[in-house]
């Protein structure tokens, strides 16, 4: 392997994932490019149905029909993942890129035991004999947090609560220590107490292992905890990205400036919460020019006939805006 | 556990009681046979006889008294054609159609669960929309146009396959088996998919919902994350999901199979209880007629309790209750 500033550890290029349904072809990852470097953490954030979880899929190959990845690269340590044929993905899967998904009451099967379906990884994935495998699943559960391992192994999902069970998802998905965990909405399902346990979890052991990590949300307050750049995406396309604090104090896209005006603040007292007006639009059908502009306060003729491209702004933010805001801005 | 046990049991009981007083009922209303017995010259008081010797000269309710008397003894009375214990004539012959149901159900499932597990799994597939009209034609044509067919392609046409009968048995432990020799399984295959193929195209159905309803699963997914091959993510993962409502018919058509393999065996001349029952209904041979419905009662009731025991080693969250 080279070294990491050789090449980032994965770089998307112009990924796009569309999928061609019977009412239209759906753009749900349209020409989005990122990179991630080694340990880094990064935040792909939007709102739902922003194309986000297709990005994680198509990573991993998961893309079912009538999805298709269309165009684009999908680097892992310079190897195409696009090109590659189903028995390497199989075998990046889960090795060198694991997901946690969005709900632990489903993500697990529930008609084997716990003990089962991480031992699956690691049968899969390494050459260790059955009395390694346990052993190592053994510290893995302990090492997420949950007590009693080697008694809980034989226990069926059904028998953890929701919080227990991503803490098992999780360490299922560092079990065969991959460089790349893809976390889609990892605390959504949970509860508010739980979450920022399984946060700090998360950041703990990713930082212990040295992986990366692409952290899928529409909570823009979790990723400015755990990420050090943000990518934001917006109907498929990348509309802001830049390191976190530049990107949380002085968004210059309008869209991502919405986004953390929706983040509720204790320190101040409002009211009402902010919101963006209106709501997204059919990706199907999406207008001429700037997808965001029928909602963005600052939109003017221009954004209706072009569409803006990805320019550096201030610091180390890009953003996709003719009329982008300087820090400061307040209209 | 013990309680749920002793819970089965009474209910299993009850069931079979009600099946006795309907068996019984049936039987007083279909004809009189005393007429099957006495010879045709016989004289009134032949007759009056012969009434009192098999005791229909009582009123029902005593009938119906004696009859579950003789049920709870284990006395299921004698064949009025055959003179024998009608028990031990169903008996002889429950191991063959037991045998055929046995090897058509094999038949039936090793088609269907891949078929299905397929269909389920790439529905749209050209190859899946051919197994389901295949499976379509399973289950409206007739099986004895089907074995009729059989027979006139593969054993009249092509003299491939033997047309009747059991052909050569080994034993093992007293019972006769047609699919330890060579000559017994040309005899059976024929029999065999005539019976299998309603079946198997009822569970074929039924496993291709299931596997298309857990493909939505989230669990299926996170399995493909984790780097599983397909198969192993369709049937570790997915079929053991999809299994229950295909364990609950497979229960039933084996019971029904049992009961009903009659017609099979009539047209491939199949020594078996169908067409034991088939000959004592034209005779109204009542006691093996009444031992015939108790039993495949029986076999229903006992089919159905195993199936809900499995059901709890397929799926922990299921308990006996």
């Amino acid at each position: 392997m080279t070294k990491a500033d050789d090449h980032p550890l994965l770089s998307v290029r112009n990924l796009r994932t569309y999928f061609h349904t019977f009412s239209g072809t759906v753009k749900a990852v349209d020409g989005v490019s990122f990179d991630i470097g080694q340990g880094e953490v990064m935040g792909l954030v939007g709102e739902s149905g922003g194309g986000k979880s297709v990005v994680g899929f198509s990573i991993l190959g998961l893309i079912d029909s009538p999805g298709r990845i269309e165009d684009g690269e999908i680097l892992l340590n310079g190897k195409d993942l696009v090109t590659a044929g189903e028995a390497a993905l199989r075998d990046i899967r889960g090795r060198n890129v694991s997901m946690v998904f969005q709900d632990p009451m489903t993500s697990l099967n529930p008609l084997h035991t716990v003990g089962r379906q991480m031992d699956e990884v690691l049968r899969l994935h390494t050459d260790l004999d059955a009395r390694a495998r346990h052993v190592a699943c053994i510290e893995m559960l302990e090492s997420v947090g949950i007590s009693r391992a080697s008694e809980r192994l034989k226990s069926y999902p059904h028998q953890f609560s929701g919080g227990m069970r991503q803490r098992v998802v999780i360490a299922i998905a560092l079990l065969a220590r991959p460089g790349l965990i893809i976390a889609d909405e990892p605390t959504t399902a949970l509860d508010v107490t739980i979450q920022s346990q399984i946060l700090k979890l998360m950041r703990q052991q990713i930082a212990e292992k040295g992986a990366s990590m692409i952290l899928i949300t529409h909570d823009l307050a979790v990723v400015s905890e755990m990420a050090d750049h943000i990518t934001v995406l917006y109907c498929g396309k990348v509309v802001e990205r830049g390191l976190t604090r530049d990107l949380i104090s002085a968004p210059s896209h309008p869209y991502t400036r919405g986004l953390i005006a929706s983040i509720p603040d204790a320190t101040d007292r409002q009211d009402r919460l902010s919101q963006i007006p209106g709501s997204v639009p059919d990706i199907r059908n999406l207008p001429m020019g700037c997808n965001f502009r029928e909602r963005c306060p600052r939109a003017q003729a221009l954004c209706a006939q072009q569409e803006p491209e990805l320019m550096p702004q201030h610091g180390s933010l890009r953003a996709a805006c003719h009329f982008p805001l300087a820090p400061g801005d307040t209209a | 556990m013990f309680g749920y046990l002793l819970k089965r049991l009474i209910q299993m009981t009850l069931v079979l009681w009600v099946v006795s007083v309907i068996v019984f009922m049936m039987m007083s209303f279909t004809g009189d046979p005393v007429f099957m017995i006495v010879p045709i010259d016989a004289t009134e008081a032949e007759i009056a006889q012969a009434r009192r010797i098999l005791g229909l000269d009582q009123s029902l309710l005593v009938q119906y008294w004696k009859f579950l008397g003789s049920l709870l003894q284990g006395d299921f009375g004698q064949s009025y054609v055959f003179r024998q214990p009608a028990m031990t004539l169903i008996l002889e012959r429950m191991p063959a159609t037991v045998e055929l149901v046995l090897v058509a159900m094999v038949f039936a499932i090793a088609v269907a669960i891949p078929l299905g597990v397929y269909a389920g799994a790439n529905p749209q597939s050209r190859m899946s929309r051919l197994i389901m009209s295949g499976s379509l034609l399973g289950i409206s044509l007739p099986g004895f146009w089907v074995g009729m067919v059989l027979i006139y392609l593969f054993s009249v046409h092509w003299g491939i396959f033997p047309s009747s009968g059991r052909g050569d048995t080994a034993e093992v432990m007293g019972l006769r088996f047609s699919v330890l020799t060579w000559d017994g399984w040309t005899h059976i295959i024929l029999p065999a998919v005539t019976l299998s193929l309603g079946t198997m195209a009822i569970i074929l159905r039924i496993t291709r919902a299931g596997m298309m309803e857990v493909g939505r699963q989230d669990f299926m997914k996170f399995a493909r994350a984790k780097g599983a091959t397909k198969n192993d993510v369709l049937y570790k993962h997915g079929l053991k999901n999809a299994l229950i409502p295909v364990i609950t018919i497979f229960g039933l058509q084996i019971g029904d199979l049992i009961a009903f393999a009659t017609i099979t065996e009539t047209i491939f001349s199949w020594p078996g209880m169908g067409k034991l029952l088939i000959d004592s209904i034209y005779r109204a041979d009542r006691p093996v007629i009444v031992v015939y419905l108790m039993l495949v009662a029986l076999i229903f009731v006992v089919i159905n309790f195993l199936v809900d025991v499995i059901y709890t080693l397929i799926d922990p969250r299921i308990r006996l209750k």
